[in-house]
């Protein structure tokens, strides 16, 4: 079991009030949430639950109306001023005029890293993602999957100790996605690094994660938690394309569409994944 | 990563994206201009046209060669105020945009004398650039050209800096990014091809000013004087040569500034 | 955001504007009191600012001043302000004739274009030429044309020579900005009229036309722009008086003793450009319902 005390994300009767001309939006409404050193937890809903706004207040990219946010200990502004986290968004967002490897060297640079260092972290990590061969291209060169492993990529040059991903593949298809949540737990195991991962595919939330956040919305709330590891998947380090056929890995996947439904779905009943 | 090996290295020079050039597209305008040219012609020919009125392809083209060196001449002379100018304005119109995005009581105050220089046709202040800097320098022809370079080079750098995406923008927060920082890497990139847009729109505009600045005064040399004086001189197919020298010019500064326009946006088509 | 806030913008918006316009006003003068008689030279012998002697620098305050006394000595001459308006008037009517054909021009040159792929590589690369041919080079030539020109009771007139060339830089900023609104729609909406089995027209109606609307806007703008500018040029390289482009020239030459006098037309050259643009604005109001997304480039 993973100590609690260095947590790495404490989100703490969290509320966020959006004002639209007249209108307010409760985007989020009392939301507590731990996240432990290296564990990998995922936020699942439909669209307008706020997860998307939960992740960017942990990013401090938004300030909650109230409540607190603690990351590794510190208010949420401070560790991103210490750059205590790697971040990668839906869109790849990659600098369409720098090189694959210019885009990766891109945090370093901005953080004052020597040249050399930044080209043999960035050698490494192209290799960790497997795009060696492309460390010259140009964004617009690489296909969606490809443009998604550099942002992978350049979230990880700093070492961070956590990631935020916010529907990472949500623009990739199928077969590509089921590839990169493979390479993504390799990634993991190999860094040690805790996540903070946004995505409406319930198989991909429950294949990651070790904790699965389910909410819903109007206003946004955390609905329930299914603890998957504790499910019987064994820890999100440790997941291999086997687990996609294992029968807890059903057992979790229907727990979280029940709770996402509002209602047991059929089939489902009597399945206690807690 | 083994999903990969079967993907070949595309090729990694970076190329104009000129992409769907077809024979057509080469082809189609070549012909057309030589029928437009062949009418013409034969229109002068068979209608016995005073050169008077039009002279033909043929004169014009005979004066073109026995007069390619005065002609390169005027061109050059022309080309070099149409260059100065151009720099000259856009170098003004990139600060000054950057200025304004940075500054928003700037760009509010510069709204009235950019929408008065937007409409007011800039050559109709050569008379008194001549006036205030002397009709002895070419100064007021390069003003006249860097003043029409500058509104278009202005306006587009200015939406060019207001282009950054949002995931750009987020990101370089996450970052912790100072202000320069951002300028640097995101803003200033992104800004880079609306500059040489603005710059294309604007860079045959610079070679017609400084043109017809050369009409109201100024010193001698240049294709808009050489334009003048052998019309009124009475000889037809040679102010055409020059025209012809003109419509050069002016292709090749758009030509020059198109390419590098497409250069710098070779990246942008995602 | 409530009405009020809306106006306290605009005013705020208008007093920045006139402090804009004051400050280069103020900068002209100070330029002016402090800067060297024979002006700033850079290099050898490049002026790069002017000369602030009085006959070749007027004050900002005496060529308002200089609008409100009458344009020449003899005894009747009306005011310098009224000239101007007078010229203004006469040049604005040029440059909307002249605007209104090469608008019919550029749009049939669009939908030639967008209609026939052929022609759009046939054409599109001249009408890119069309606008590097200086325009005092075709100016006199419109005009031995045009003299040419009578049949029936209608008699080619000078100021018809002048829209003529008027509308040959305006047709440019249509033609080029509808082929481009023309060709807009996303692949998925001509799939779908496709899918539907509508014709060419049909779908130029329904689908073509209304996308083409914000990119139509600011070509229609930038085209009077234009028309203002070569009415202006054209009426300089035809001589023709009674417009702004007469007076600039005219006005220039009293320049050596009344400086502040050839600045008069260029107000009203800034004038006519507004008038010009702020109509066509007006026109983009009426097209609003259209215009709901704004065009990327």
């Amino acid at each position: 079991m993973r100590a609690m005390t260095s947590a790495a994300i404490q989100v703490t009767g969290v509320h966020r009030v959006f004002t639209r001309k007249k209108d307010q939006v409760v985007a989020l409404d009392d939301v507590d949430l731990t996240v432990g050193a290296g564990e990998f937890v995922s936020l699942i809903g439909p669209s307008g639950c706020g997860k998307s706004t939960l992740l960017r207040l942990v990013a401090d990219l938004d300030a909650p109306t109230s409540g607190s946010i603690q990351v590794f200990g510190k208010p949420a502004r401070q560790a991103r001023l210490d750059q205590d986290y790697g971040i990668a968004f839906q869109q790849a967002g990659l600098l369409p005029w720098r090189t694959v490897s210019g885009n990766i060297e891109l945090p370093l640079a901005l953080h004052g890293y020597p040249k050399a260092d930044r080209r043999s972290r960035a050698a490494e990590l192209l290799e960790l993602v497997g795009l060696s061969d492309f460390a010259q291209h140009h964004p617009d060169q690489l296909s969606g999957g490809m443009q998604q492993r550099v942002a992978i990529a350049r979230a990880l040059a700093e070492r961070p100790r956590l990631l935020l991903m916010d529907e990472p593949f949500g623009a990739l298809d199928e077969m590509t996605r089921e590839r990169m949540q493979n390479e993504l737990v390799r990634i993991c195991a190999e860094t040690g690094a805790a996540v903070l991962f946004v995505t409406h595919s319930i198989p991909e939330a429950v294949f990651l994660s070790d904790r699965v956040v389910v909410m819903s919305p109007r206003p946004g709330r955390i609905v329930d938690v299914v603890a998957v590891q504790a499910g019987g998947l064994g820890p999100s380090q440790d997941r291999t394309d086997a687990v996609r056929d294992a029968e807890s890995f059903f057992h979790s996947v229907a727990r979280v569409r029940e709770l996402l439904h509002g209602a047991p779905a059929p089939g489902a009943r009597g399945v206690e994944a807690r | 990563m083994s999903a990969l090996s079967g993907q070949s290295a595309r090729d990694v020079r970076a190329r104009l994206p000129i992409t769907d050039a077809r024979a057509m597209s080469v082809v189609a305008p070549v012909v057309f201009g030589a029928a437009l040219l062949g009418l013409w012609q034969l229109a002068v020919v068979a209608l016995d046209i005073d050169a008077y009125v039009v002279p033909a392809p043929s004169d014009i083209w005979s004066e073109l060669a026995a007069n390619h060196a005065t002609i390169l001449d005027g061109a050059l002379s022309t080309g070099r105020n149409a260059l100065l100018g151009m720099l000259a304005g856009a170098l003004v119109g990139v600060l000054a945009a950057v200025l304004s995005s940075a500054v928003r009581v700037i760009d509010q105050m510069a709204v009235p004398v950019v929408a008065a220089l937007s409409v007011v046709p800039i050559v109709a202040l050569a008379p008194v650039l001549y006036t205030l800097y002397g009709a002895a320098v070419d100064t007021a022809r390069i003003l006249v050209a860097a003043l029409s370079v500058t509104i278009p080079v202005y306006l587009n750098t200015l939406r060019g800096l207001r282009q950054v995406s949002a995931v750009h923008r987020d990101l370089m927060t996450a970052y912790a990014a100072g202000p320069l920082q951002v300028a640097r890497s995101v803003t200033l990139p992104t800004a880079t091809p609306y500059v040489f847009t603005g710059l294309r729109i604007a860079s045959s505009l610079a070679v017609i000013s400084a043109l017809i600045a050369e009409y109201f005064g100024g010193p001698i040399g240049g294709l808009g004087k050489s334009i003048t004086s052998a019309a009124s001189s009475s000889n037809y197919p040679l102010a055409y040569a020059y025209v012809v020298g003109a419509i050069g010019l002016g292709l090749a500064f758009y030509v020059v500034t198109l390419l590098v326009e497409l250069w710098f946006s070779r990246h942008r088509s995602t | 955001m409530t009405g009020s806030t809306t106006l306290t913008r605009r005013v705020r918006q208008l007093c920045l504007g006139l402090l804009g316009v004051l400050l280069l006003a103020a900068l002209w003068d100070l330029y002016k009191a402090f800067g060297p008689e024979a002006g700033v030279t850079v290099g050898e012998q490049t002026l790069v600012l002017p000369r602030t002697t009085d006959l070749a620098m007027p004050h900002t305050w005496e060529m308002l001043q200089r609008l409100t006394e009458p344009v020449t000595s003899a005894r009747d001459a009306p005011s310098a302000l009224s000239a101007v308006l007078d010229a203004s008037g006469f040049t604005l009517g040029i440059a909307a004739r002249g605007w209104l054909i090469g608008v019919v021009v550029g749009l049939v040159l669009a939908l030639l274009m967008s209609r026939f792929r052929t022609a759009e590589s046939a054409l599109l690369p001249w009408v890119v030429l069309s606008q590097t041919v200086p325009l005092i080079a075709i100016a006199p030539l419109v005009r031995r044309w045009g003299s040419a020109l009578s049949f029936g009771g209608f008699e080619w007139t000078s100021e018809h020579s002048v829209s003529v060339i008027a509308a040959y830089l305006a047709f440019f900023p249509v033609a080029v900005g509808a082929l481009r609104g023309l060709k807009s729609p996303d692949r998925t909406h001509v799939d779908l009229m496709t899918a539907y089995g509508v014709g060419w027209w049909r779908s130029l109606v329904s689908l073509r036309l209304p996308s083409s609307v914000p990119f139509l806007l600011p070509a229609l703008r930038l085209s009077a722009a234009s028309a203002v500018i070569g009415t202006v040029v054209a009426e300089v390289s035809i001589s023709l008086r009674g417009g702004i482009g007469r007076m600039v020239v005219e006005f220039a030459q009293s320049a050596g003793g009344d400086p502040a006098k050839a600045w008069a037309p260029i107000f009203g050259a800034v004038l006519v450009g507004l008038v010009a643009a702020g109509a066509v604005g007006l026109l983009g109001l009426a097209l609003r319902p259209f215009a709901l997304t704004e065009p990327v480039r």
